[in-house]
C-alpha cells in the first residue's frame, strides 16, 4: 500500500531542487513525451524517420560541393562536415524545440500539474534519439570516404552527455525568455545562424590565423563540437586539456539555465 | 469525537498575478524600458485570504460569477499555481477533471494517448498497463482505440478523457462545470463513478453555474466573489446569498 502523497505548499525545498525531484518522479512522462515526438514525426510524413537521416546528408552534400575548393585539402571533407553538423543539428534543433514546445504547448501547464522542465527535457531527449539515428548515415559516409571508426568512438557518450547538458541549460534559459518575449524566437534564429558560422563546422580551425584564434575560444560550442569530432573524425582520445573546458561550460550552463528557469517557472501557469 | 482529517486545507491563501501594466511585447522594448526604469508591474489578486476545508467523502460546491477566482482556487488545489501567501495542504492524489483529454495528441491512437495522458496525470507505466483494459471498456470505444484520435467525435474524445482521468481512484476530485460527456446513459455512468469515489472517501470539489446541481449534489458549498470567500456552509444558504448579491 503506497503512502498517501501529501502536498503542502509551505514546504521549504527551494524551487530548483523541487523541480529536479519532480522531474525524476515524472520520468515516465518524459519518456512518453519523447515517444510522442518521435511517433508523430514518423507518421506525419512519408519519409518520416528517414528524413532525420537524409536532411543532414543533404546539407553536407551541398556544403561539400560549395566549399570543396576552399577547404578541399582537408582529409575526407564530407566526413569532417558531417561530424560537426551532427553535433550542431542536435544543439540547434533541441534548443529551438524546447523553446517552441514551451511557448505553444504551455497551455497544458495551465490545466494540469507537470514539472515545468518537462518540455525542455523531452526536447533534448528527442534530440538525442535523432542524433543516435543519424549515426547510421554518418557511418556510411565515413566508410565511403575512407575514415575508419576507431575504438576512440567509445568516448562519444561522454561528448554527448556534455553537449546535452549544455543544450538543456541553454534551452531552458531561452525558453524562459520566450515565454515573456515572443520576439526571442526570431532573434534566436538569427543568433543561431551567426553562431554556426563562428563554430568550426564547415571550416577547419586553422582558417583563423593564430592572432585571431581567441575569437574561436570564446565560443562555448567550439569546445563541445571539438569534443564530438575528436574521437570520431580525428580518431584521438581527447586530452584532459580538451575535456575540462567543455565539462565546465556544459555543467555551468546547465546550472545557470536550471536556476534561471526554475526561478521563473511558477509564473508560467498564467503567463504562457 | 475526533476531527476528521481534511483532504484539502486552505489557510489564508492569496494568489497574486503580476503582469506588466503596458503590453511590453518585445525583448528590445523591455530592455529599453528597464534601463529607463519605466517597467510598471500591475498586481492583481485573484484570491484573497481564502480559508476552507474539504473533508473526505463530501462534495463541496463552489459558486461565483465568471472571474471570481473559482478556477484559480481549483488550480491552487491542483498544484498548477502556487499560493503567493498562505498555505495549501492536499492529502492524496488529485484527479483534475478540468480539461478532459488535456495533452491528447491528434496523431496518436487512442491507446497511445491513454499512456501519454496517464503519464501526464502522474501514473507509472506499470499502473497504466494494469488499468488499460478497464479504461477502454469504460470509455466504450471498442476497436476505435487503435485509431488516431483525430478521427474521434468530440463525445468519444471526452469519454476517453474521463475514463483515463478516473482510472485510478483519486483522493481528491476536481470537477469543473457540467460534465456533459456522451449520451445520457454514459452521463449516468460518470455520475455513478464519481459517487462511488465519494463513498470510498474521496473529497470532491465541484464548480458549477447550475444552482440545481449544487443543491442536489453538495453537502457544503462556498461563494467566491472577487477572489474572496463571501459565504460558506450549507448549499441552500450559500446559494441564497449568491442570488441576493446584487440587491
Amino acid at each position: 500500500m503506497q503512502p498517501t502523497p501529501i502536498y503542502d505548499s509551505a514546504q521549504l525545498i527551494p524551487h530548483a531542487l523541487q523541480e529536479l525531484k519532480e522531474a525524476v518522479n515524472y520520468r515516465h512522462l518524459l519518456f512518453q513525451l519523447v515517444r510522442r515526438d518521435i511517433l508523430t514525426r514518423y507518421r506525419r510524413s512519408f519519409l518520416g524517420v528517414a528524413w532525420t537521416m537524409l536532411s543532414p546528408l543533404g546539407i553536407m552534400l551541398v556544403l561539400s560541393f560549395v566549399f570543396s575548393q576552399l577547404f578541399g585539402q582537408i582529409r575526407a571533407y564530407p566526413a569532417y562536415i558531417l561530424c560537426g553538423l551532427m553535433a550542431w543539428n542536435f544543439f540547434s534543433q533541441s534548443t529551438m524545440s524546447a523553446m517552441n514546445s514551451l511557448v505553444w504547448g504551455g497551455g497544458l501547464l495551465q490545466r494540469i500539474y507537470i514539472p515545468r522542465a518537462s518540455f525542455g527535457i523531452s526536447a533534448i531527449g528527442s534530440g538525442v534519439v535523432n542524433l543516435v539515428l543519424s549515426i547510421i548515415p554518418l557511418a556510411i559516409v565515413m566508410s565511403i570516404t575512407g575514415i575508419p571508426i576507431r575504438i576512440t568512438a567509445a568516448f562519444l557518450p561522454i561528448s554527448l552527455l556534455l553537449l546535452a547538458c549544455f543544450t538543456l541549460g541553454l534551452g531552458l534559459m531561452i525558453s524562459t525568455l520566450a515565454v515573456y518575449f515572443p520576439d526571442v524566437v526570431e532573434m534566436y534564429q538569427i543568433i543561431l545562424t551567426a553562431w554556426m558560422y563562428l563554430t568550426p563546422i564547415i571550416y577547419p580551425e586553422s582558417v583563423f590565423p593564430a592572432k585571431y584564434q581567441w575569437i574561436l575560444h570564446l565560443n562555448p560550442l567550439y569546445y563541445l563540437v571539438k569534443l564530438w569530432r575528436l574521437p570520431l573524425y580525428d580518431g584521438h582520445w581527447p586530452t584532459w586539456g580538451e575535456v575540462w573546458p567543455a565539462a565546465l561550460i556544459a555543467f555551468g550552463m546547465l546550472l545557470v539555465g536550471w536556476l534561471f528557469f526554475t526561478s521563473k517557472s511558477d509564473e508560467f501557469a498564467y503567463r504562457v | 469525537m475526533t476531527n476528521p482529517v481534511e483532504a484539502v486545507h486552505l489557510e489564508a491563501v492569496s494568489v497574486r498575478y503580476r503582469v506588466p501594466s503596458e503590453r511590453v511585447r518585445t525583448f528590445k522594448e523591455y530592455f529599453i524600458r528597464r534601463l529607463k526604469g519605466e517597467v510598471q508591474m500591475r498586481t492583481f489578486w485573484a484570491l484573497h485570504d481564502v480559508a476552507l476545508n474539504v473533508y473526505p467523502g463530501e462534495v463541496f460546491g463552489l459558486v461565483g460569477v465568471n472571474g471570481a477566482g473559482k478556477s484559480t482556487l481549483l488550480k491552487v488545489v491542483a498544484r498548477v499555481l502556487r499560493p503567493t501567501k498562505g498555505r495549501v495542504i492536499v492529502r492524496g492524489r488529485v484527479a483534475p477533471l478540468l480539461e478532459l483529454g488535456a495533452g491528447f495528441h491528434p496523431e496518436l491512437t487512442g491507446k497511445e494517448n491513454i499512456f501519454l495522458n496517464g503519464a501526464l496525470l502522474g501514473f507509472g507505466n506499470h499502473e497504466m498497463r494494469e488499468k488499460y483494459d478497464q479504461i477502454v471498456e469504460f470509455a466504450e470505444l471498442g476497436e476505435f482505440i487503435n485509431a488516431p484520435i483525430r478521427t474521434y467525435s468530440s463525445g468519444m474524445y471526452a469519454r476517453l478523457g474521463f475514463s483515463v482521468a478516473t482510472a485510478s481512484e483519486p483522493d481528491v476530485l476536481i470537477v469543473d462545470e457540467v460534465l456533459s460527456v456522451g449520451d445520457e446513459a454514459f452521463q449516468q455512468k460518470c455520475a455513478a463513478r464519481i459517487e462511488a469515489f465519494r463513498l470510498h472517501g474521496a473529497a470532491i470539489l465541484l464548480v458549477s453555474h447550475s444552482m440545481d446541481s449544487i443543491q442536489a449534489m453538495c453537502q457544503r458549498a462556498a461563494w467566491l466573489d472577487h477572489g474572496a470567500l463571501k459565504a460558506i456552509g450549507e448549499p441552500a444558504q450559500v446559494i441564497r446569498a449568491y442570488r441576493e448579491r446584487g440587491s
